[in-house]
């Protein structure tokens, strides 16, 4: 096994490219290290992207952040800016793992992980974040919910690797939300879990929204009906129990050991209802 | 009276709370568990599992293996001696003729490295005939069941079982039928409860090395060393004597480290190869192949009058104990209505055979589960009755006198004064909100002596050393040092006590049966009484006066007799600076099987909150009422309490073994077997009853195992009265409650 630590992207684009045998990427190893120790998987190759310029930065770009693949879930806390303008996407990042766990992983793993129950995911995606990847042919971007393409599967090429995501700006009255459901209080894996961004005009009528569901398919759900459901209304009871039921149709889920199709369904919605009147709430106070 | 009964006594060290001598190693890393011992040219030993749940071994190739540079030795089963009385035992260890059970060691290969170790794992050619398998107690006991052992039908089982019954046992007195038509309410469930493992922290772990004269020594983490020695060196046709255990820090057993997994495998393979070998087990295998308890099927019925009197009581308990016959529906039967004084009662016990690994002690093993039955059905009867449950309790609570439902008659103990301090806690007359519920039960083990050694050293400086032989799970050091400091009237620091090698005492039963503070204790305070009278003539001789003239008192020896004359009293530290003159070493040791174990019985109370959207629950506050006969040191009887609850709290909301259709283990991990995370859990109160144990010097109870038997009831009564339907199956995962609550209508 070959370890290498490039300083430059396009210098890990390269090797990526280059390897014959599996290669991986390592940013915080919190899915790496783990697969490896339970002997899922050998590299051939681990490219650590640690040391290449700018994957520890969070840089304020048009109004949104640009978050380093290499942003640790403390790191992302700690910061005002973040926190405040995207905190349903800190809290759901912040759900993962433990303490120790929360220094080193990031964001883009947990993307790139693949698994339809990663906690930052959904919230990425009702955020409607931006990844940016670098790979043999250059820069790219592309949003959030086209990575992921089935279980452990992303639809980035040979010698493609995330470097940044964006979260993007927003308008005045806007906010997000993130619940998960799972049987414990912390250090468990999401059962289903549903991420709300909407935005409220200073009349509380929502003007913009969008709604996902975490493990709850192969991959993580953006649910336009539910966005719908409460676009134009002021998320009157009627209206929000619509998204709810949208929510539970929109489902797809299988029964494993961590729950059975009709929990998933029915659970989802009701999260999904929740983090409406979290996001709604918080969005309340920004109007 | 005998030394070894009750009397009543002022106590100057035991019921404090000092620091545990053990602890500062343990806090600052210097404790030394099983993975932390190492020997110079030391090999590392991992084992190869089968992957199915039951399969015939045809054949097993390991030439590509032993080829490998690095690869010193490959063993299997064949490479044991036979040793009928440890089949089980050793078939469990590696696999003989057939894997049983996912995860089931076939092979096992020492090199000199984990890492080449694990590689030559890949080139063993296993050729497995892949069988049919059953891994659920409700298919194990069905006719037309896939067979897990041919030949093991008990001979007592009822004929409508399957071939997997392996035993059968019945307890009980009275007319249970005419009990019934006595009653003014019959209600009759049955209930489920899933397996559950110890989940203790520390995965099994030992160090082998063989000397080229057939002679070994074993470091290995363990409840009980001179158990391990006892089943390895029948495995390996050894004299006892010529295997040295030594048991390590252990890092939680609550049961499951009474038997051997490991141990003997390391020492075939040091046999083999002449040097050291190390094997360590992995979180995966701990879940996979050491054992978890059983998980059951029970039927309950019972019958009450309107004012709260039960009739009569039945239980039929069936326990699946994995693919080797057990004897856990023995206890399960006995305990599951030791709580009450009754006139007419039956509890019957059926185990069956499943394709799993083979159950272990669990704290009180068989007791939780029947009790769960048992007591949700009481709960129910008190609930329809429009009865207060601890009322209809004290009503048919066993007291003094009462004969059990198992058959002897207690002498004292506890219940009554239990439930009447359970009445009167604020907790059980606390407001409760919407979606909450309240749940109470009782919970009864027997407690145990056994076979007990110790010896105690009156050092020169009068500073004492005591030399145990049973690990220490619960702060017994401590515990020991206080009864020994207690005795010669001496401070607690002056007591240093060590857990010896099987070389080091005579044998001495493992840490289970919650019966070290009570067995151990009992033999540390006669050794010192012992020590106590030598010291005494030592100081007679000193002053030419009869031993009888001199008595122990703070301390020292005191002349006290009508012509003793007058002397200065001759403290510890005297005796001893000076025992090189008065006749060499003094030393008490006690060696015994003790009896007189008192029973123990707790009483629990559990408020939650359920999310009737979810099923989500929420343990709000949770009391453990328990009888400790005498608690030593309050604090790690507090230990006991709080720690059986979280367990099993655990066990009835989250935890189970999860096998696919395909009978592998699912959930081989604590991301996916969940027991509770700190944030999970409420502060745990307790309240200690001392009610003393007629057959201890100072009244002790074992307190370890009866704290984990009445939460799995306690908490189903609370869900069930939370959401309004009766909950009957374990564990109560927010799916199930959903479902339950769907269920209603």
């Amino acid at each position: 096994m070959q370890y290498i630590a490039p300083a430059t992207a396009k210098e890990a684009a390269s090797l990526l490219h280059a390897s014959t045998g599996i290669a991986r990427v390592l940013a915080g190893g919190t899915d790496l290290l783990v697969q490896m120790k339970a002997g899922m998987i050998e590299p051939d190759l681990i490219v650590d992207i640690k040391k290449i310029k700018g994957m520890k930065d969070i840089t304020p770009e048009a109004g949104g952040f640009r978050i380093g693949a290499a942003v640790s879930g403390t790191e992302l806390g700690d910061h005002a800016g973040v926190c405040a303008l995207w905190p349903g996407v800190v809290e759901a990042f912040e759900l993962i793992g433990s303490t120790q766990v929360q220094g080193r992983c990031t964001m883009a793993g947990n993307l790139c992980n693949a698994s339809p129950a990663g906690d930052a995911v959904p919230a990425m995606v009702a955020a409607n974040a931006i990844a940016r990847i670098v790979g043999p042919d250059g820069e790219r971007d592309c949003p959030v919910q086209d990575i992921p393409v089935s279980p452990g599967k992303t639809s980035l090429k040979k010698g493609e690797f995330i470097t940044s995501i964006l979260l993007p700006a927003r308008p005045k009255g806007s906010a997000d939300a993130y619940l998960r459901f799972i049987p414990r209080t912390e250090m468990d894996i999401a059962v289903c879990s549903a991420g709300v961004s909407l935005t409220l005009a200073a009349d509380g009528t929502c003007t913009a929204a969008r709604v996902s569901l975490g493990a709850v398919a192969a991959t993580v759900l953006l649910v336009e009906d539910a966005a719908k459901a409460i676009i134009g209304t002021k998320l009157d009871d009627a209206s929000v129990a619509k998204l709810e039921a949208a929510c539970s149709a929109a489902c797809k889920p299988i029964t494993d050991k961590r729950g059975t199709i009709e929990f998933r369904t029915e659970v989802a919605g009701v999260l999904a209802r929740r983090a409406t009147r979290i996001a709604q709430s918080r969005a309340g106070e920004r109007t | 009276m005998a030394l070894d009964e009750y009397s009543k006594r002022e106590f100057t060290v035991v019921g404090t709370r000092p620091v545990r001598q053990d602890g500062i190693d343990k806090v600052t890393g210097r404790a030394q568990y099983g993975a932390d011992f190492s020997l110079p040219g030391m090999l590392h030993a991992v084992a190869l599992r089968s992957p199915h749940a039951h399969a015939r071994i045809k054949s097993i190739d390991t030439s590509a293996a032993l080829a490998l540079p690095g690869v010193k030795a490959i063993v299997t089963s064949a490479d044991f001696a036979t040793n009928h009385d440890v089949q089980s035992v050793q078939d469990h260890c590696l696999a003989r003729d057939k894997a049983m059970y996912d995860g089931h060691a076939v092979a096992a290969v020492a090199a000199t490295s984990a890492a080449v170790a694990r590689k030559a794992l890949k080139l063993i050619k296993v050729d497995y005939e892949i069988l049919p398998h059953v891994t659920d107690i409700e298919t194990s006991m069905k006719p037309g069941a896939p067979i897990v052992q041919e030949g093991r039908r008990g001979r007592k089982v009822p004929a409508h079982y399957s071939d997997n019954a392996t035993g059968f046992c019945e307890f009980g007195h009275g007319d249970i039928e005419a009990g019934f038509a006595k009653a003014d309410l019959i209600v009759e469930r049955t209930f489920k409860t899933s397996s559950t493992h110890q989940g203790y922290v520390e995965p099994h772990a030992c160090l082998a090395s063989v000397g080229n004269d057939g002679r070994a020594d074993l470091w290995c983490c363990t409840q009980g060393h001179f158990q391990v020695r006892n089943l390895c060196s029948k495995m390996l046709n050894m004299d006892q004597s010529a295997l040295r255990v030594t048991a390590s820090e252990i890092g939680g057993g609550f049961g499951g480290k009474t038997t051997v997994f490991i141990e003997p495998v390391a020492l075939l393979l040091s046999q083999k190869t002449g040097r050291p070998v190390k094997m360590v087990m992995t979180r995966d295998e701990v879940f996979k192949a050491s054992g978890p308890t059983v998980a059951s099927m029970t039927d309950v019925k019972i019958g009450m009058t309107k004012d709260g009197r039960i009739t009569a009581g039945y239980a039929h308990i069936r326990y699946e104990g994995g693919a080797w016959p057990s004897d856990t529906i023995y206890p399960g039967a006995q305990c599951a209505f030791a709580s009450y004084d009754l006139e007419a009662v039956k509890s019957q016990g059926v185990n069956f055979l499943t394709n799993r690994p083979l159950q272990a002690a669990y704290r009180a093993p068989g007791s939780p589960q029947s009790t769960y039955a048992v007591e949700s059905v009481v709960d129910e009867l008190c609930q329809i009755l429009g009865l207060d449950p601890i009322d209809a309790r004290l009503k048919n609570a066993a007291k003094k006198g009462t004969k059990s439902s198992y058959g002897p008659t207690y002498d004292e103990i506890g219940l009554i004064p239990l439930l009447e301090a359970a009445k009167a806690h604020p907790h059980y007359s606390a407001p409760l909100g919407p979606n909450q519920g309240r749940g109470i039960s009782n919970g009864f083990w027997f407690n145990f002596g056994g076979e007990t050694a110790v010896s105690l050293a009156i050092d020169f400086d009068g500073s004492v050393t005591l030399v145990e032989g049973n690990p220490d799970i619960g702060g017994s050091r401590a515990a020991m040092s206080m009864m020994a400091a207690e005795e010669l009237g001496i401070p607690y620091e002056k007591v240093r006590t060590i857990v010896a090698d099987t070389a080091s005492l005579g044998h001495n039963e493992v840490t289970h049966g919650s019966r070290v503070t009570f067995a151990v204790g009992l033999a540390t305070i006669k050794a010192a009484r012992a020590a106590k009278v030598e010291m005494c003539r030592r100081a007679a001789m000193v002053w030419g006066i009869p031993a009888e003239a001199v008595e122990w008192e703070n301390g020292a020896a005191r002349a006290m007799g009508h012509n003793a004359g007058e002397h200065e009293p001759m403290t510890i530290e005297q005796i001893g600076a000076n025992s090189s003159k008065t006749g060499g070493p003094i030393v008490g040791h006690h060696e015994t099987m003790a009896e007189g174990a008192g029973v123990s019985f707790g009483v629990h109370i559990c408020d939650l909150h359920v999310d009737p959207e979810t099923g989500y629950t929420t343990v709000l506050r949770y009391t453990v009422l328990q009888d400790a006969g005498k608690a030593i040191h309050p604090d790690y009887v507090e230990g006991q309490m709080q720690g059986g609850a979280v367990q099993g709290i655990g066990w009835a909301l989250n935890e189970e073994y999860i096998y696919g259709k395909d009978g592998r283990l699912q959930n081989a991990g604590f991301l996916d077997y969940r027991i509770p995370v700190a944030s999970d859990l409420p502060k745990i109160d307790t309240v200690i009853l001392e009610i003393p144990n007629p057959g201890h010097p100072y009244g002790v109870r074992g307190v370890g195992e009866t704290g984990i038997v009445p939460p799995l009831a306690a908490i189903s009564n609370a869900v069930s009265h939370a959401i309004g339907v009766r909950m009957s199956e374990l564990p109560m995962s927010p799916q199930r409650i959903l479902h339950a609550i769907h269920s209603k209508g």
